[in-house]
This record gives structure tokens, C-alpha cells and sequence, in this order.
């Protein structure tokens, strides 16, 4: 047949090039379809990748991939509108956990690595639909052709049409997932250094909470590259959409924060992006599988969001259905009942462990958020404000009029729910 | 400063972005609401949260203006339009964003 190959992936991002390599390395011939002129030009993260998640797809690709900064300093900010409360863990010495990337270059890596192994990649190829026979996927057709597959592999990202087309997602609701905005500003290497406390190819991480974000489900982020900063926040697109926010308002509000404004100063703005990430967790996570068809990485919502894990997940997903395909191929059987290994597998691994660790994380916070995200963000600050203020009135009298102050714009029932909420998502967390 | 210039630099501010971010547009928009639906939607919430600032609403003429060029292909318009009325595809494979960074 014209047109026919072992696996067809549609998407050539970290889990469409994972899947892709662990066929090609078992000999399969497999076709990755990317609808972006490179892999990576339609991506967009913070962020960071890790490096044993990594190794396990491109061992050593330390060596020779794009890697910006190894990440020695994670810091935690709670922001008010005018203070911020900082926690920072630093580990000099320590091997590399992660590196800060530009996905543009490192998605481009990948897929470079992937063909020296055999992968055929077709660029600026957009897959229109998957072509289904007898309830089974054989194939895609793009805007000018139809191609075969014994497997499809939809690694087609967060917004996943084609796994909607044939039933293993619903329509995702804004509540499932953020909206991300971005911007990468060039500033010098020594100015990052200084700024940050970092030495030569050392970066830093900034989870950022609160203002702008007070009180709603989002969070900030910032990035140490080489010779620029990546910032960003997210936010729920319920939020967004139900309060008329322009997502790009609060991000200059929270580059115009005085605790990160002058991280910022005399830095140019070289680009700004915009990407939905998966929130909805365990609990919206799809279909994963049906007769000839496989869903990996975000378009499967594999994302750990208290943790900002998505190319991790995105990677070794892309492997155990790459490591299923194979099985399948071998067996010469396609259906349903062989892929059902790739959940097997997905379950036996960190993937849907931690997913269902936290699967009840998104719901508790979306309850509480005015007063995890906000309410308390600001208490602390008062309380670090109370505490160090000079001022000659005895200290005993500020404890108690900071304690009294508490119970008097929190009523007990709140301060209780509050609790229960925390004690539920601790509980859930480690039972 | 006046009104409106508070608002000529908030939308400057997103013009600003926009200008650094590669593109190569289509003629033909792949985002198409609904006009009708849009006419008596209430909310016009898309002309918030896009980031990309690509829905405008023209009130002298009742239309919402797509301005899909700057679209970046994030999906949020689709999932979050409050008639859920955009029909919504990726742009042809050879057109749209670039993200050089990403």
C-alpha cells in the first residue's frame, strides 16, 4: 500500500520525538508529522526539563543538546501588591537536577537527534483528521493526503482535535485548563548573574503566587537562561474569562511587582507566546487508547501542576507507548486489547501515581483560592511586617493584636474550612 | 493623563508583544464565530482573555472583528468563548506562529 508505514505520530514536540525514537531504535518505521516549520516552533514552557527523565530518552544529552542554565536555586515568593515574602533553596554543589531551555531550540534538537535515528520527520504538515475504519485508526490525512499507519499516536498537544474527532476527549472546559502568557527578555549574562546570585551557567527558578494573581487560581513564573529571562504567569481560563481579565495586563503587573521590577531593569523584550496548560489532572485525564491509536503527553492533560511537570511526563509517556507500539507491531495486533499495555504501563510508572496523588489537588484549591492564594499571602506579610517593624509599642501588644486581628476578619467557620482543606489535600497527598 | 491615553498605552502594550513575535498570516482567518450569536452575546469575553488581543468588538457596525494574523494558537477562545460559537482550526500547516523561543 502507498503511503504505509509502522506508526504515524502526529506532533513533534517532547513526546511525539520520545515515542518516535523508541520505535526507530527497535528497528520500526515510523513517521512524525509536525504542523510547525521546526519542532518546537509551535511550544511554548517556562521552563526547565529534567535531567533523568531526559537521559532516559537521549542518554548524555548533556554533550551536545541546547542547554541554557543547571538549576541551583529554586525560590518560593508569595507577593502581595506591594511586599513579597521569599524562600529560596539553594544547592551549588549538587549534580544537575534541570537545566532552563528554549523549547524553539531544544524541541529542534530533539527531532535533529530523532532522524540521525531514523525517524522520518514531515514539518508544516497539519493532520486534518485521523482516517478511521471499522471503529479503528489506520491513518491521517493531512490538508493534501492521506498516509496509513498500523498505529497512530496523537501527540498533538493540549488542545487534542483528533483525539476529540474520535471520542477519547470531550470538549475540554475552561475550568480544565490555564492560560499561559509569556515573555523571554535579553538581558546580559552578568546582569543575570548579579541579579540572581548565580555563578557561570547556574540559573535560578522563581515560582511566583499572589498579586497580580491575589486570591485567584494562578501562578508566575521566572526563568534564568543564558542571556535572557523567561517570565510568565498562568491562570485558570474560568478565572480569566469570568472576571474579564486580559491576560496580558497582569503580566506586566507582575513585572512591574517591586520585588521583581529591578530583576528586570534595562532587559528588552525579544518574545512574547501564549499556550493553554492541562489542569484538569487525573480526573480529565482521556481515553488513553482504542483500537490503533495511542494519546501521550498533553494531549492526554500530563500535567503535574503543583510540581510544573509537563515535559517529563510528555517524554516518558512518548516512550511507554513508543515501548507498546513495538509489542503491538510485533504481535501483529493492533487492538485495543494489546495497547492496553501503554495504561498498564502509564500505570506502574510515576506518571499516573502522581497524577492520582494529586488528583484531588486542583478541586481543593479551586474552593479555597481566595484564601490560600490570597487571604493568606497577605496575613503573612502582615505578620512579617508586625514583626519587624521598630516602632516602640511592646511586642506582646502587637502578637496579640496580630492574633486578635485573624479571628476578626476571619470568622471560625472560614478558618476551619480553611484547615480541612489543607488537612484533606496533605491526607490525600500522602495516603 | 486622560482616559484615553491610559488606554492608548494599554493597547500598545499588547501591540508591543505582538510586534515581536513571528508570523506568517493566511488570508483566510481559521478562527470563524458565530456573528449572530456574537450580536447578542453579553459577555464579549473573548475580547478579554485572548491573549493575543485578536477579538475586537466594533459596536458602529455590531460586528466582532477577528483579527486572526496575531492569533498564537492557544485554543482558549474555542474552550472559553461563552456561546462556545468559534469554530476553530489550526491554521494550515505552512502559516500562523513561530515561536522562535518558546
Amino acid at each position: 500500500m502507498k503511503n504505509k508505514t509502522d506508526v504515524i505520530i502526529v506532533g513533534g514536540g517532547p513526546a511525539g520525538i520520545s515515542a518516535a525514537v523508541t520505535l526507530a531504535r527497535a528497528g520500526k518505521e515510523v513517521i512524525v508529522i509536525e504542523r510547525g516549520s521546526f519542532s518546537g516552533s509551535k511550544n511554548v514552557f517556562g521552563g526547565a526539563i529534567y535531567v533523568q527523565p531526559t537521559n532516559e530518552i537521549f542518554p548524555d544529552f548533556e554533550k551536545s543538546a541546547p542547554i541554557e542554565r543547571k538549576t541551583v536555586t529554586h525560590k518560593y515568593i508569595m507577593c502581595t501588591p506591594k511586599e513579597s515574602i521569599e524562600a529560596s533553596f539553594v544547592e551549588r554543589e549538587a549534580e544537575a537536577n534541570s537545566y532552563s531551555v528554549i523549547r524553539a531550540k531544544f524541541d529542534r534538537w530533539m527531532a535533529q537527534e530523532a532522524q540521525k535515528e531514523g525517524v522520518v520527520l514531515v514539518t508544516e504538515t497539519l493532520v486534518k483528521e485521523l482516517i478511521v475504519k471499522e471503529n479503528k485508526v489506520i491513518g491521517v490525512k493531512t490538508e493534501l493526503e492521506e498516509y496509513f499507519a498500523d498505529i497512530v499516536i496523537l501527540a498533538d498537544g493540549v488542545n487534542s482535535l483528533l483525539a476529540k474527532q474520535i471520542g477519547l476527549r470531550k470538549e475540554i472546559k475552561p475550568k480544565d485548563v490555564a492560560l499561559g502568557v509569556k515573555e523571554v527578555i535579553k538581558l546580559s549574562k552578568e546582569k543575570i548573574e548579579d541579579r540572581f546570585n548565580l555563578q557561570e551557567g547556574e540559573g535560578a527558578i522563581y515560582e511566583l503566587m499572589g498579586d497580580p494573581m491575589l486570591g485567584m487560581l494562578g501562578l508566575g513564573y521566572l526563568y534564568t537562561n543564558n542571556e535572557t529571562i523567561s517570565i510568565g504567569l498562568g491562570i485558570s481560563l474560568e478565572t480569566l474569562a469570568e472576571k474579564k481579565l486580559k491576560p496580558y495586563e497582569l503580566l506586566d503587573k507582575l513585572k512591574e511587582h517591586p520585588s521583581l521590577k529591578p530583576l528586570l531593569k534595562d532587559g528588552e523584550l525579544i518574545e512574547y507566546s501564549a499556550h493553554l496548560i492541562p489542569e484538569g489532572g487525573y480526573k480529565k485525564v482521556p481515553k488513553l487508547y482504542s483500537d490503533g491509536v495511542m494519546v501521550v503527553g498533553d494531549s492526554a492533560m500530563f500535567v503535574n501542576n503543583l510540581h510544573w511537570e509537563g515535559t517529563n511526563l510528555a517524554m516518558i509517556s512518548g516512550k511507554l507507548a513508543g515501548e507498546t507500539a513495538i509489542v503491538a507491531l510485533d504481535k501483529k495486533d493492533f487492538s485495543a486489547n494489546t495497547l492496553a499495555l501503554y495504561q498498564k504501563k502509564l500505570e506502574n510508572s510515576f506518571i499516573m501515581k502522581d497524577l492520582k496523588t494529586y488528583k484531588n489537588l486542583m478541586d481543593i484549591i479551586h474552593t479555597r483560592a481566595k484564601s490560600f492564594l490570597g487571604y493568606y499571602p497577605e496575613k503573612i506579610a502582615e505578620f512579617f511586617k508586625m514583626f519587624t517593624a521598630v516602632d516602640s509599642i511592646p511586642k506582646r501588644q502587637k502578637y496579640h493584636g496580630f492574633i486578635k486581628s485573624i479571628f476578626k476578619d476571619r470568622s471560625i467557620s472560614e478558618l476551619f474550612k480553611d484547615a480541612w482543606a489543607l488537612l484533606r489535600l496533605v491526607l490525600g497527598v500522602l495516603r | 493623563m486622560t482616559n484615553q491615553d491610559n488606554c492608548d498605552i494599554k493597547k500598545n502594550t499588547v501591540d508591543d508583544k505582538l510586534f515581536k513575535v513571528k508570523y506568517v498570516p493566511d488570508e483566510e482567518s481559521h478562527l470563524r464565530p458565530d456573528q449572530q450569536k456574537c450580536l447578542l452575546c453579553d459577555t464579549k469575553a473573548c475580547t478579554y482573555f485572548c491573549p493575543a488581543n485578536v477579538y475586537e468588538w466594533d459596536e458602529e457596525n455590531k460586528r466582532l472583528i477577528v483579527g486572526h494574523e496575531n492569533c498564537l494558537e492557544c485554543g482558549a477562545c474555542r474552550i472559553a468563548c461563552t456561546h462556545k460559537c468559534i469554530e476553530w482550526e489550526y491554521p494550515k500547516g505552512t502559516r500562523g506562529v513561530t515561536f522562535k523561543q518558546g
